[in-house]
C-alpha cells in the first residue's frame, strides 16, 4: 500500500457511477496507486483479489487494507471482537483509544490533514453511541471519515440484546450515509461504497455497522468489488454559462469579496484561489473552516469573517457588492441576522453540494460542483472579460479596506488581575512554531484567539471543531493529525474546560509515542461561557468557574494530571517565561508536552458581533463600535 | 404555503422510508402525506410525498432528498400534468332507516360499499383528495365511526416513465 498523494476529492470522483471495467483493471500493474484511483470509485491501488473464502471479520481487514487503510483509531469490544483478531495480523496500524470519542475525533484529524479517509472502529451499544459527537463533528465540517461498529448478531437485533443500539437509527441525520451488514458477502462493496461516498462530493461520515453473525461468518472475498449507487452522483464541473455570468458580474463589481470557506481546504483547491484572487485583485475573506486556505501574510487578505472576526473582514462583507463565495455556506456565525447581512451585493455561490447554494442567502449565480474545478474555469472566464472589457478599479475598495485595516487591526489590553493574556501566549506559539506547523483548538475563548492570532500561511494547518463546536476536540484530533503527520509539529491548544473532555487520550499518545504539545489556556473557567455572561447576564457566573487556575485548589493539578500520563509536564504563570516555555516544549519529541499556560479568567475575544444583531453591529472592544463616518 | 406532490424514486433497501421521513422531520419540514409501495422495476420504489412549502423551501427539499444516498430520482408532479388519487375507507353509521341514504350518497361519489352489518356500512372510495372531502362531508351527518385514508398517489400524465429516465440517466 502506496501512502499516495493527498486524495483531492474533486479528483477522486467520476462522474460515472456504472460498473468498473474489470478486464481493464486486470491489466493495470498492481502498484499503479492513485492514477487508478482517478479512474476508479474504489480507493486505493484497485489490486485484483481472486475470489477467496476467508471470514467476514478477515474481509472488513482485508477490504481496509485494499481500500489503502494505514491507520486506524479504536476500541474493541464484544460485537466487533471478531474483527480485532485478524486486525492483530495486519500490517495496518491501530490506534488504541482510551474513549471511542477519541477515536472518532483522531479519525478527524487524521483526515483533516491528510486528506484521505479517516478511520474508527467501536463496538455495539454505548462503544457506537461514543462516537456519536465525533461523527457529528465530521457531518458538520464536512470530514471524510468511515465509522465502523459492531453490532449484535442479526437472529437478536431488535431485542434488547446485550449492549444492542441502533447506531444505523441514532446517526441518521449526522452522517452521508450508513449501512447495516448482516451478510458477510456483503462487506468488500459496503466498504468500498462508504470510503467512495466519504472522500467524494461533499466529503463527509459514513457508518458501517456490521453484525457479530456476518464478521464470523464465511464469505468469498474478491477485489476489487463492484459500486452500485445509482442515486449518488456528486456534480463536479460547474456549468460554464454559470461560470461565465460569474466572470460578467466579476467584471463589473467595484466592491467583490472572495467569501472562502472550509470547502476550498477540502478541495486542495488553495493554489488556483491564490491565482483567481490575483486575477481579479479582490479582497479574500477566510472563514473559520478555510483559515490558511489563502495566506494570512498575503495583502489581499483582510481577516476571517463573523462573530469574532476582523473588522476588515466583516465589514469587507457588509459593505461588498458581489460576494465569490467558494466553498462556503452563510453559516449564522458569518452573516449574524441573515436579513441584514451584505444587504448590497449580488452573489455567485460555487459549492459542491447544490443543497448548500441558496439555503440561507438565495444566489444570484449558483455553481454547482468542485471548487478545484470551478475556479480555475472561473479564473480563464474573468481573463476573457478583463481582455475584453478592462480590469476593474478597485482603487476606492481598498482604500476604505486598508483603512479598516490599520485602524482596526486585531489585538488585545492587557489584563488588569496581572496575569498573562491568553492572546499573547497563543500568538508567541504560532510565532515560535512557524507555519508548517499543525494547530489543533478545541472550542470557546482559546479557539477563537487560535483562529485570530496565529498566522497561517498553508491549508491543513489549522484544525477545528466549527459547525459542531465540539468542546473536546483538541487532544484526540491532534493525535490523529499527529498520526497522519508524524513529522509535523502538531499543538492541541485547548482550554481547561476542553481538555477535562478527552483528555484521556494523553495515555494513547505517550504509549503510542504520539507526541503531540498541548498547550492549555487555563483561564480556570469556561470562557466563552464567561464572556457572555460578563456582557449579557450583568456578571452572574452561573456555573462557569472549574478551579483550575491561578488562586485556585487547582483540581485537577494540570502539571500533575501530565505527569501521570507519561507526559512532560510544564507549567508558565508569567509573560516572561511564556517563550521559554514554548521553546522548551518545541524542544521535546520523544513524549507528549502538556503546558499549563495559567491566564487571565477576565480576557475577553474581541471583535465581536453580539448574537442576534446585524454585522454592523460589531464591537471591537466591550461597547466600542467603529466610526463609520470614514466610509463614503 | 403552497402544496407540492413529489414523486421520489428510490433504492428498495432497508431504512430507506426512515431516512425519507427523518430528514424530513430534521429540516422540519411539512409532510402532508407519504405513500410508498413497489414500482415496475424490481428493486425500486416509488414515493409520492406531498408537502407544505413555499417557493424557496420546496426547492431545498428537494435538494436535501437528492443528497440521500438512497434516492435516485425526485419529481414534482403538478395537478395538471399528472394524475392525483387518494384511497380512502370509511365507516359510517348505517341501519335499517339510514342504509339507503348513505349507499346513495356513495354511489353519487361512484364510492363502493365494501361491507354490511346492521349497524354500519364501510364505503371504499378513489379519487382527488378534494372528492374524497366534498364525500366525507356528505357522509358526516350520518355519523362517521372510522376513517383510513393513503396517502395521495400521483402519476404523470402521457406515456413518458420516471423510472425508465432515471435508469437511463443512471
Amino acid at each position: 500500500m502506496s501512502k499516495g498523494s493527498p486524495i483531492s476529492p474533486s479528483l477522486m470522483a467520476t462522474k460515472s457511477t456504472g460498473a468498473p471495467k474489470a478486464p481493464e483493471r486486470a491489466e493495470r500493474p498492481a502498484d499503479a496507486g492513485v492514477d487508478t484511483a482517478a479512474v476508479s470509485p474504489v480507493l486505493g491501488p484497485n489490486n485484483v483479489v481472486p475470489p477467496t473464502v476467508m471470514t467476514g471479520s478477515q474481509a472488513i481487514v482485508r477490504s481496509l487494507e485494499e481500500l489503502g487503510v494505514d491507520d486506524i483509531f479504536g476500541l474493541p469490544g464484544g460485537a466487533i471482537l471478531p474483527t480485532y483478531d485478524p486486525l492483530m495480523a495486519s500490517k495496518m496500524n491501530h490506534v488504541l483509544v482510551r474513549h471511542e470519542q477519541g477515536a472518532g475525533h483522531a479519525a478527524q484529524g487524521y483526515a483533516m490533514v491528510t486528506g484521505r479517509v479517516g478511520v474508527c472502529i467501536a463496538t455495539s451499544g454505548p462503544g457506537a453511541t461514543n462516537l456519536v459527537t465525533a461523527i457529528m463533528d465530521a457531518h458538520m465540517d464536512s470530514v471524510p471519515i468511515v465509522a465502523i461498529t459492531g453490532q449484535v448478531s442479526s437472529g437478536v437485533i431488535g431485542t434488547d440484546a446485550f449492549q444492542e443500539a441502533d447506531i444505523v437509527g441514532i446517526t441518521m441525520p449526522i452522517t452521508k450515509h450508513s449501512f447495516l451488514v448482516t451478510d458477510p458477502n456483503d462487506i468488500p462493496h459496503v466498504m468500498a461504497e462508504a470510503f467512495h461516498l466519504a472522500s467524494t462530493g461533499r466529503p463527509g461520515p459514513v457508518l458501517v455497522d456490521v453484525a457479530k453473525d456476518a464478521q464470523q461468518g464465511e464469505m468469498t472475498f474478491s477485489w476489487p468489488p463492484k459500486i452500485d449507487l445509482p442515486g449518488y452522483r456528486p456534480v463536479l464541473r460547474g456549468h460554464s454559462k454559470q461560470v461565465r455570468e460569474a466572470a460578467r458580474l466579476i467584471s463589473a463589481a467595484s466592491k467583490p469579496v472572495l467569501y472562502v470557506g472550509g470547502g476550498v481546504v477540502k478541495a486542495h483547491a488553495s493554489a488556483e484561489l491564490r491565482e483567481l484572487a490575483e486575477l481579479t485583485g479582490a479582497p479574500v475573506v477566510t472563514t473559520l473552516m478555510a483559515r490558511g486556505v489563502f495566506p494570512d501574510s498575503h495583502p489581499q487578505h483582510v481577516g476571517m469573517p463573523g462573530m469574532h472576526g476582523t473588522v476588515s473582514a466583516v465589514t469587507a462583507l457588509q459593505q461588498s457588492d458581489l460576494l465569490i463565495t467558494l466553498g462556503a455556506r452563510f453559516d449564522d456565525r458569518v452573516t449574524g441576522i441573515l436579513k441584514s447581512f451584505a444587504p448590497n451585493a449580488k452573489v455567485i455561490h460555487a459549492d459542491i453540494d447544490p443543497a448548500e447554494i441558496s439555503k440561507n442567502r438565495t444566489a444570484d449565480v449558483p455553481i454547482v460542483g468542485s471548487v478545484k474545478e470551478i475556479i480555475p474555469e472561473l479564473s480563464e472566464a474573468v481573463r476573457v472579460q478583463f481582455e475584453a472589457f478592462g480590469t476593474p478599479d478597485l482603487t476606492n475598495w481598498w482604500a476604505f479596506l486598508n483603512n479598516l485595516k490599520e485602524t482596526y487591526p486585531l489585538g488585545w489590553t492587557e489584563p488588569e488581575d496581572g496575569l498573562s493574556a491568553p492572546q499573547r501566549v497563543i500568538e508567541r506559539i504560532g510565532a515560535l512554531t512557524g507555519p508548517e506547523g499543525i494547530f489543533v483548538a478545541g472550542v470557546g475563548q482559546h479557539q477563537m484567539w487560535a483562529a485570530q492570532f496565529i498566522k497561517y500561511e498553508r491549508p491543513h494547518a489549522w484544525l477545528n471543531s466549527g459547525g459542531a463546536g465540539t468542546m473536546g476536540y483538541a487532544v484526540p484530533a491532534a493525535m490523529g493529525a499527529k498520526v497522519g503527520e508524524p513529522d509535523r509539529v502538531v499543538w492541541a491548544i485547548d482550554g481547561d474546560g476542553c481538555f477535562q473532555m478527552t483528555n484521556q487520550e494523553l495515555a494513547t499518545c505517550a504509549i503510542n509515542n504520539i507526541p503531540i504539545k498541548v498547550a492549555i489556556i487555563n483561564n480556570s473557567s469556561l470562557g466563552m461561557v464567561r464572556q457572555w455572561q460578563t456582557l449579557f447576564y450583568e456578571g452572574r457566573y452561573s456555573n462557569t468557574d472549574l478551579n483550575t487556575g491561578h488562586d485556585t485548589v487547582r483540581i485537577p493539578d494540570f502539571v500533575k494530571l501530565a505527569d501521570a500520563y507519561g507526559c512532560a509536564a510544564l507549567r508558565c504563570e508569567r509573560d516572561e517565561d511564556i517563550d521559554a516555555t514554548i521553546q522548551k516544549a518545541l524542544e521535546i519529541n520523544d513524549r507528549p508536552v502538556v503546558i499549563d499556560f495559567v491566564v487571565s479568567p477576565n480576557s475577553m475575544v474581541w471583535p465581536m458581533v453580539p448574537a442576534g444583531v446585524s454585522n454592523d453591529q460589531i464591537q471591537v472592544a466591550r461597547n466600542m463600535t467603529p466610526e463609520w463616518e470614514e466610509e463614503d | 404555503m403552497t402544496r407540492h406532490t413529489l414523486s421520489v424514486l428510490v433504492e428498495d433497501k432497508p431504512g430507506v422510508l426512515t431516512r425519507v421521513a427523518s430528514l424530513f422531520a430534521r429540516r422540519a419540514f411539512n409532510i402532508n402525506s407519504l405513500a410508498v409501495g413497489p414500482t415496475e422495476v424490481p428493486g425500486m420504489s416509488r414515493m409520492t410525498v406531498v408537502v407544505d412549502a413555499d417557493g424557496e423551501l420546496i426547492e431545498q427539499v428537494t435538494k436535501q432528498l437528492n443528497k440521500l444516498v438512497n434516492v435516485i430520482k425526485i419529481v414534482e408532479l403538478t395537478s395538471e400534468s399528472s394524475v392525483q388519487r387518494d384511497h380512502i375507507l370509511v365507516k359510517v353509521r348505517a341501519d335499517a332507516a339510514t342504509r339507503l341514504q348513505v349507499t346513495q350518497a356513495a354511489d353519487l361519489f361512484r364510492a363502493s360499499v365494501v361491507d354490511v352489518s346492521t349497524e354500519s356500512v364501510v364505503i371504499e372510495a378513489t379519487g382527488h383528495p378534494e372528492k374524497l372531502t366534498a364525500l366525507l362531508s356528505v357522509l358526516e351527518p350520518f355519523g362517521i365511526r372510522e376513517i383510513v385514508q393513503s396517502g395521495t398517489l400521483a402519476v404523470g400524465r402521457g406515456s413518458r416513465s420516471m423510472s425508465d429516465r432515471a435508469l437511463r440517466s443512471a
